[in-house]
């Protein structure tokens, strides 16, 4: 106990050696592959150029600006459009990594991503389905009940959060179609009035 | 193809898409043989990580047959089966070159604080991801490996995260023999972490999660001793009762962002996004450490602050060690570890899905139903 110089009785290390396959192998610091974490070896990674060459821009491609250039490789999946793009393009291209204005402005760009990406795709002969994109239907066939009740679990109460994160899109394109639509009935009105 | 594609928080549908092409002389095409949803994948799925875009194709554990190959690449060949670790890197920054994979500066235009990842949204590199049947694998010749004749395809998908990453974590944990070792969080990587712990002669494993199912297969998997936060008013005074007081030495979470058990931090980090992540695992380790300790991180987190105890952490003079893992250092050591029967990763799959099931895979995975602990996507063909 801490209150005394003493360290707890250790268990008995043959009997965990006889107990748990493969116990203490990497015992010895050598046989633990990433110590120290920090080893220079150039030779290691298989890499045959000093600076790798540089994969073609075919945008211009958002980047940190701790970033001194663009990195010579870089994903191409899903390059910015839309509002959301704009968000995108303005966070990178104003603030830095270490400013919570960068973070923020992504995680609401991703947000308006979302909606406009569900607006575009019910123009779609492909429209979004909340239904089978959420896999909602597997709980009655992976047993959605059976896995929560009884079982002590703490995700419980925030689970019946998840719905309304879900319909949170849908909620405020409908809003935004219900003014619209409202705004187009009441200036019909005001048009025909005397 | 097909390929899995994200449509919005807690939205994924699979859609053909163009097979990827060569971007680079250095990069192959794979053919996508197995796939797996990483516990971090649900992070994406459930809109935390930022710049995550409508429309990219997640997956960062996946393994397959080379299919086409870039002028430069001089190690692989059309046909051959090979694992890809989750790290895109270069092998020639300052970082790739002292064995800091996964710190890549040469991969990643839009973050500096971390290296490029395969599906793992924009802010990690902006590369679609494996949970498809084709992917573009940059950097040939340094990250992927053959998989080895005698290893199965369920093994090997499993070593190109989360098992390398639990072993990882148990290395960061500095383990001396004798230790006492606790992981907070059952999924695959803390499951990997705890079994990892014994290897480097932990006394004792303690494993903490509030999943009975899964702490079951702590016991069964990773002879750990187990205890279900929710069962204790405070886990934190559970740890130092049955520590005699002292607390661990050592200890790893391996919960990362969405850690359950503290409902207001869960609330404000996965569903508000105001914080980078729950650090409510990440308090309970540095709280139930012994002073002098050694807390490891492997669970992952989003680059927004979190509520982090530090000044506890300070004040016990602990050593908080952290990364994400460079996965093919770790392969050698734990091709050894599989072969001699140390371990069987792919003990701990429990589900198998066809790739135009993903949709199913991901609600059981982030639902938690069924005793899912580790769920595979197998692409159509295979």
């Amino acid at each position: 106990m801490p209150y005394t110089s003493e360290k707890p009785p250790l268990t008995d290390t043959a009997d965990l050696r006889a107990r748990i396959p493969g116990w203490g192998v990497d015992l010895d610091p050598k046989d633990r592959p990433s110590v120290p974490q920090e080893r220079f070896d150039p030779s290691a990674t298989g890499a045959h150029w000093d600076f790798p060459e540089r994969q073609p821009e075919k945008w211009p491609r958002e980047r940190s600006i701790e970033h001194k250039f663009l990195t010579p490789v870089f994903g191409t999946s899903c390059p910015p459009k839309g509002l959301s793009g704009a968000m995108r393009q303005l966070a990178y291209r104003r603030y830095s990594e270490g400013r919570a204005a960068h973070w923020l402005i992504l995680i609401a760009a991703d947000r308006v991503d979302a909606a406009e990406s569900h607006l575009r795709s019910l123009a779609t002969l492909h429209p979004d389905n909340p239904i089978t994109e959420t896999g909602v239907m597997t709980e009655f066939h992976r047993h959605g009940i059976d896995s929560r009740i009884g079982k002590h679990r703490a995700d419980l109460l925030h689970q019946t959060m998840d719905p309304i994160i879900v319909a949170d899109p849908w909620l405020l394109a409908g809003g935004v179609v219900f003014l619209a639509v409202r705004s187009l009935i009441r200036s019909g009105r005001s048009k025909t009035q005397p | 193809m097909r390929a899995m594609v994200y449509r919005g928080p807690y939205k994924i549908r699979v859609e053909e898409k163009d097979i990827p092409a060569l971007e680079h002389p250095n990069d192959a095409i794979v053919q996508v043989r197995l796939a797996a949803i990483c516990g971090s994948d649900l992070h994406l799925y459930h809109g935390m990580m930022p710049d995550t875009r409508v429309g990219m194709t997640f997956g960062h554990e996946f393994i397959g047959v080379v299919h086409e190959v870039g002028p430069s690449v001089q190690s692989l060949k059309p046909g051959d089966r090979v694992m890809v670790p989750f790290n895109i890197y270069c092998g020639s920054c300052y970082f790739c070159v002292r064995g800091l994979y996964s710190n890549c500066h040469n991969v990643n235009p839009n973050a500096t604080a971390v290296g490029g990842i395969y599906g793992y949204s924009h802010t990690c590199g902006g590369y679609d991801g494996g949970q498809a049947e084709y992917v573009r694998v940059p950097f040939a010749d340094v990250g992927p490996s053959l998989i080895p004749e005698w290893m199965d395809d369920e093994d090997a998908v499993l070593l190109t995260d989360a098992l390398a990453t639990g072993y990882f974590g148990a290395q960061l944990g500095d383990i001396a023999e004798g230790d006492v070792v606790a992981v907070f969080g059952a999924g695959p990587v803390g499951l990997f972490a705890a079994k990892s712990a014994w290897f480097m002669g932990a006394a004792r494993v303690i494993v903490i999660d509030h999943l009975d199912y899964r702490l079951e297969k702590a016991r069964s998997f990773a002879h750990a001793e187990t205890y279900n936060f929710t069962e204790y008013d405070d886990i934190v005074v559970h740890m130092k009762k049955i520590t005699d007081y002292l607390g661990s030495d050592v200890a790893i979470d391996a919960a990362g962002a969405e850690a359950d058990g503290n409902l207001m931090q869960h609330i404000s980090s996965a569903k508000l996004k105001l914080q980078g992540g729950s650090p409510i695992a990440l308090n309970w380790a540095i709280d139930s450490v012994r002073k002098g300790g050694t807390v490891s991180v492997m669970g992952a987190y989003g680059p927004m602050f979190s509520a982090v105890k530090f000044g506890d952490a300070m004040n016990k003079g602990l050593t908080l060690r952290m990364n994400q893992c460079p996965v093919k250092r770790q392969w050698p050591r734990l091709f050894e570890h599989i072969r001699n029967g140390y371990l069987k990763p792919s003990e701990i799959v429990t589900h198998r899905f066809p790739l135009d099931d993903i949709n199913e895979a991901y609600h059981t995975f982030s639902a938690k139903l069924d005793n899912c602990i580790k769920p595979l996507i197998v692409p159509n063909g295979y």
